[in-house]
């Protein structure tokens, strides 16, 4: 089953990149987390982040184990059990912060809306990759896709998370442009997701409002988002070319950032390192999505193709996302940074992403 | 599956990916010329706002709402309290200027710093309490010296005040700061740490109305921390007003008459729901829950015997005694065991089986019809009328008059009793049931229940006609402008399960035990006001069979518990009492008396306003 030309075709480089943005990650967060916490804390928290880097790298070697054509058989199955997952978060979920995220087998805690956005690409790679053309899809045919992405997208909203459901949109919004559509129905789609704006408002919790009215008006939320904003770019701005030096950012160290280790966490490294430390990080994750774009590129197989493009989309908005939001570029939404930002979830499902992709990358001489 | 090796798809396809590469590529240079504006373009000037970050945050508290009775007098407000306050980071050498300020006001050097020790991993810039509350003395001196304490600055924050001291306590509750377990439990959106939240009664279970909503301000500071500019203000908003059902002056009658007393008194607006006194003694002061009650006085209040920390009228279970004898009445009325005419005669005991269940007069009340075995609470009568309902039908009348159940009023914590039943003893004690045991159910000695609250409700519904309430204790919610936001209506929850005949029978022996010539609470009868209700001595500890003790001898613990239940006036009642003494030993002599000043008090009050209405 495993022939030695997939160990010749093992993507080194690809780990190599991972590994350089994790150790990255790992220091950036290390400032982060002295600012906040006591010694001990910061041990603590350091210890975990690794722990789930390194079982996220051991998830991610079983990922490459299947081939990821098994994924195209398995793709309903996959999905009905991450959909069967959300329904049983919003019945038995644990209550965080006034919203139903986590379900809880035993020790672990899984967050089954981060699974959910996997299940997603799967899915959709595989029933594109059947209705491919280059006339673009029609309406009919975007039927099937269509359902595949309200029945989790209104899961998850309801629980409530509408930053990860759009996220979730946004992702499969970008494989279907990528697959093409007829652009009548490019058109209708636009139309229709314009014209949904006005409803979607109305459904929209107060702090989220808050968060899109303040984005567009910074001094409508003094005390709380537009304060974060401002500070956010106090500290990115005032690292200048080369920064203030490792642990000497004084706006993360006075805690004028707030949460510096998940969501704010780009605002650290702009303090601390610069205009060289962020263009490093930035140029490193250009490669990564370039990287993903390759594998695409080259793999033979159409599912093998969209599904490589969907996991580095799925990357992309989360990257563009999280630092367009510190830079004040964008609302204030809760996407973590990848492999840098704090919390477990966030790096098992990046971790099974690069998987993917590491997998169709060795595979890509086998076209069925 | 379409493969594409030789397909002209493939070709397509990497060319939409060459797009693709693209948009990341033009994407990421969108980020890196932001990254060049905010730090090359704009970085001097950023650098020089974050070396003197000088706009801080200060949060200002909204103040909580107020609470008044039901004639809107103030029972509970906020006065301002005097924080001395520290900001680290301006206050240069903190040792010395710390010294200072202990010595102007006069508290140990070390307790301030200990407070210091425990804030400083939080935050340079976020002041740090260095002493609550302080005195007006402590407070001049402090302004005098302003100029040579870099960094102390006073806070006038509102603070929660009960002017009714330990008055109405259990029902008012008290505040205490939100822990980082609540905060995170997503229950309280609105509330920052630091902040205090309701833990008791009417504070918590109307903790979202009385909350508000905190404001706060940009500032501007100079290098000493003080403010030059204040840059941009949220108001807060305060919270919402509550208008109470409870009558203070009542309130306060009834706490004065269980002083030194263990036990519980809640009166109810029979036509209703209205509680109008709910009180539990012995109390205690909401005042000390403040700024956090220190752990001495904690301890004595929760190790105190008599329980100051329960709230009696909801949470302590008594067995309802001889005050039960009104339902058992229901019962073999309903069912037709009894009527009008059936007579018992009593001997002063009854044999069942082998054994001797005696009535509480030991000479016996001879010839007893329903009327006055109720008036004289005669237990022969009620031990021959129970064993022929038996427990089961018992429970059922028990349950339809609300008693097992709670009551559903808006506190948390409320006790629901207990009612017997043959199916519960054997689940509870795997036994069956004995026939004996039925006997004691009837005259409510067994295993029956009931909180005072309970006993109130179901008196309350035997006096307006049948009609059970849920005790209200909110009338209306208004905003600090007074406009009415939300109105509580009386909510009916049920119907005794009672005919008007068997009602009307009822209420004529209950009018007798005040006013009958041989009632059980004469003692209490007012001139012109007439009151029905039923006495109870609930049994503590069981005399053994031919054992004989003088309660004078008793154990204090082991007296019998005193009940009184009533309404008035008797034809068309506007109040309902239900009051338990502790080891009071009798109903009549202990509780009743406790009830008759209330209606004495209520109606006259109650008379001058009707004719003020006129």
């Amino acid at each position: 089953m495993f022939d030695r030309r997939l160990i010749e075709n093992f993507d080194w480089g690809f780990v190599v990149l991972i590994f350089l943005i994790g150790m990255v990650g790992l220091v950036i967060l290390y400032s982060a987390l002295t600012a906040g916490h006591e010694a001990s804390t910061v041990h603590i928290l350091f210890k975990k982040q690794m722990i789930w880097m390194g079982s996220g790298f051991i998830i991610m070697m079983i990922a490459l184990l299947i081939d990821f054509r098994e994924l195209d058989k398995l793709n309903l199955f996959i999905y009905a059990l991450c959909v069967g997952l959300l329904i049983s978060v919003i019945l038995f979920g644990q209550l965080g912060g006034g919203s139903r995220r986590w379900l809880v087998l035993g020790f672990i805690r899984i967050q089954p809306s981060e699974l959910m956005k996997i299940a997603l690409i799967i899915s959709l790679a595989s029933v594109y990759s059947n209705s491919v053309s280059q006339m673009g899809l029609n309406f009919r045919k975007l039927i099937k896709p269509i359902i595949l992405c309200v029945i989790p997208f209104v899961l998850i909203v309801s629980q409530p998370d509408l930053g990860t459901g759009l996220l979730l949109l946004l992702i499969a919004a970008s494989i279907t442009i990528f697959v093409k559509v007829e652009k009548r129905v490019f058109y209708t789609l636009t139309g229709i997701c314009l014209s949904a704006i006005p409803l979607v408002w109305f459904t929209l919790k107060e702090y989220q409002k808050s968060r899109i009215l303040t984005f567009l008006n910074p001094d409508r939320d003094p005390l709380g988002a537009g304060y974060h904003i401002i500070q956010s770019k106090i500290a990115i701005g005032s690292g200048m070319l080369t920064g203030k030096g490792f642990l000497k950012g004084t706006q993360n160290a006075l805690s004028f950032l707030p949460e510096q280790h998940t969501d704010f966490i780009v605002s650290v490294l702009a303090e601390e390192w610069g205009l060289v430390g962020c263009s490093i990080l930035l140029m490193l994750y250009f490669i990564l999505l370039f990287w993903g774009l390759n594998i695409a590129y080259n793999c033979r197989n159409m599912f093998g193709s969209i599904l490589a493009f969907g996991v580095t989309a799925m990357i992309f908005w989360q990257i563009f996302i999280n630092i367009g939001m510190v830079m004040g570029l964008m609302p204030v939404v809760g996407v973590p940074l990848p492999l840098v930002s704090y919390g477990g979830s966030s790096v098992v499902t990046n971790m099974v992403g690069f998987g993917i992709l590491l997998n169709i990358s060795m595979r890509k001489f086998s076209s069925n | 599956m379409t493969g594409f090796t030789k397909n002209p798809d493939r070709d397509w396809i990497k060319q939409r990916l060459i797009i693709s590469s693209i948009c990341v590529l033009f994407v990421f240079a969108l980020l890196f010329f932001r990254l060049v504006y905010l730090q090359v373009i704009k970085g001097e000037e950023y650098r020089l706002q974050s070396e003197k970050n000088a706009v801080r945050l200060k949060s200002i508290k909204s103040s909580r709402g107020l609470i008044f009775d039901r004639n809107k007098k103030l029972l509970v407000d906020n006065r301002p309290s005097f924080n001395l306050k520290i900001v680290l980071e301006d206050a240069g050498d903190i040792k010395k200027t710390v010294k200072k300020v202990a010595d102007l006001i006069q508290v140990p050097f070390d307790e301030l710093m200990e407070k210091i020790a425990q804030a400083r991993k939080r935050s340079f810039y976020k002041p740090v309490t260095l002493k609550g509350n302080i005195s007006r003395d402590q407070l001049a001196i402090v302004e005098a010296h302003k100029f040579d304490l870099p960094g102390i600055h006073i806070d006038i924050e509102p603070t929660r005040h009960y002017i009714y001291k330990k008055s109405a306590a259990h029902l008012l509750g008290y505040l205490g700061q939100i822990n980082s377990k609540e905060l995170k439990s997503g229950k309280y959106p609105k509330v920052k740490s630091g902040d205090s939240i309701g833990r008791y009664g009417i504070e918590k279970s109307f903790q979202k109305f009385l909350q508000g909503k905190r404001g706060g301000r940009q500032i501007e500071v100079d290098a000493n921390g003080r403010i030059i500019k204040v840059l941009k203000t949220v108001e807060p908003i305060a919270g919402l007003d509550l208008n109470l059902t409870l009558d203070q002056s009542l309130q306060k009658t009834a706490e004065k008459m269980l002083e030194n007393k263990d036990g519980s008194v809640v009166a109810i607006d029979p036509k209703n729901g209205d509680v109008l006194v709910m009180a539990s003694s012995p109390s205690f002061d909401q005042n000390d829950f403040i700024g956090g009650i220190s752990s001495k006085k904690w301890k004595k209040l929760i190790s105190d015997p008599g329980k100051p920390m329960n709230n009696k009228a909801i949470q302590a279970e008594y067995p309802p005694a001889s005050t039960y004898k009104i339902l058992t009445t229901f019962a073999a009325l309903e069912e037709k065991y009894i009527d009008i005419n059936t007579t018992v005669y009593c001997p002063g005991f009854l044999k069942y089986g082998n054994r001797v269940y005696r009535c509480w007069k030991k000479p016996g009340h001879g010839e007893m019809d329903v009327i006055s075995g109720l008036a004289q609470s005669c237990d022969v009568f009620y031990y021959q009328a129970g064993d022929k309902i038996g427990v089961d039908t018992l429970a059922q009348y028990a349950m339809g008059s609300g008693l097992g159940k709670k009551t559903g009023i808006t506190l948390e914590n409320e006790k629901k009793g207990l009612i017997p039943t043959s199916a519960w003893k054997k689940k509870r004690f795997k036994e069956s049931w004995q026939g004996g045991e039925t006997l004691s159910v009837a005259i409510g000695q067994s295993y029956n229940l009931v909180t005072p609250l309970q006993m109130a409700v179901f008196i309350a519904a035997v006096g307006n006609g049948g009609t059970l309430y849920k005790p209200r204790i909110v009338k209306t919610i208004e905003d600090s402008h007074g406009n009415l936001v939300k109105k509580m209506e009386p909510e009916i929850t049920g119907g005794l399960p009672a005919s008007k005949e068997t009602l009307d029978l009822v209420k004529v022996a209950l009018l007798k035990v005040v006013h009958g010539e041989r009632g059980t609470a004469r003692s209490i009868r007012l001139k012109d006001v007439e009151i029905a209700g039923k006495t109870g001595t609930a049994q503590v500890f069981s005399i053994k069979k031919g054992e004989k003790v003088e309660t004078e001898n008793l154990e204090y613990s082991l007296r019998d518990h005193a009940w009184f239940v009533c309404y008035a006036p008797a034809q068309d009642p506007v109040i309902a009492v239900s009051v338990i003494i502790e080891h009071g030993e009798h109903g009549s002599s202990a509780a009743a008396p406790i009830a008759g000043a209330l209606i004495e008090q209520y109606t006259r009050n109650y008379m001058i306003k009707e004719e003020i209405m006129e």
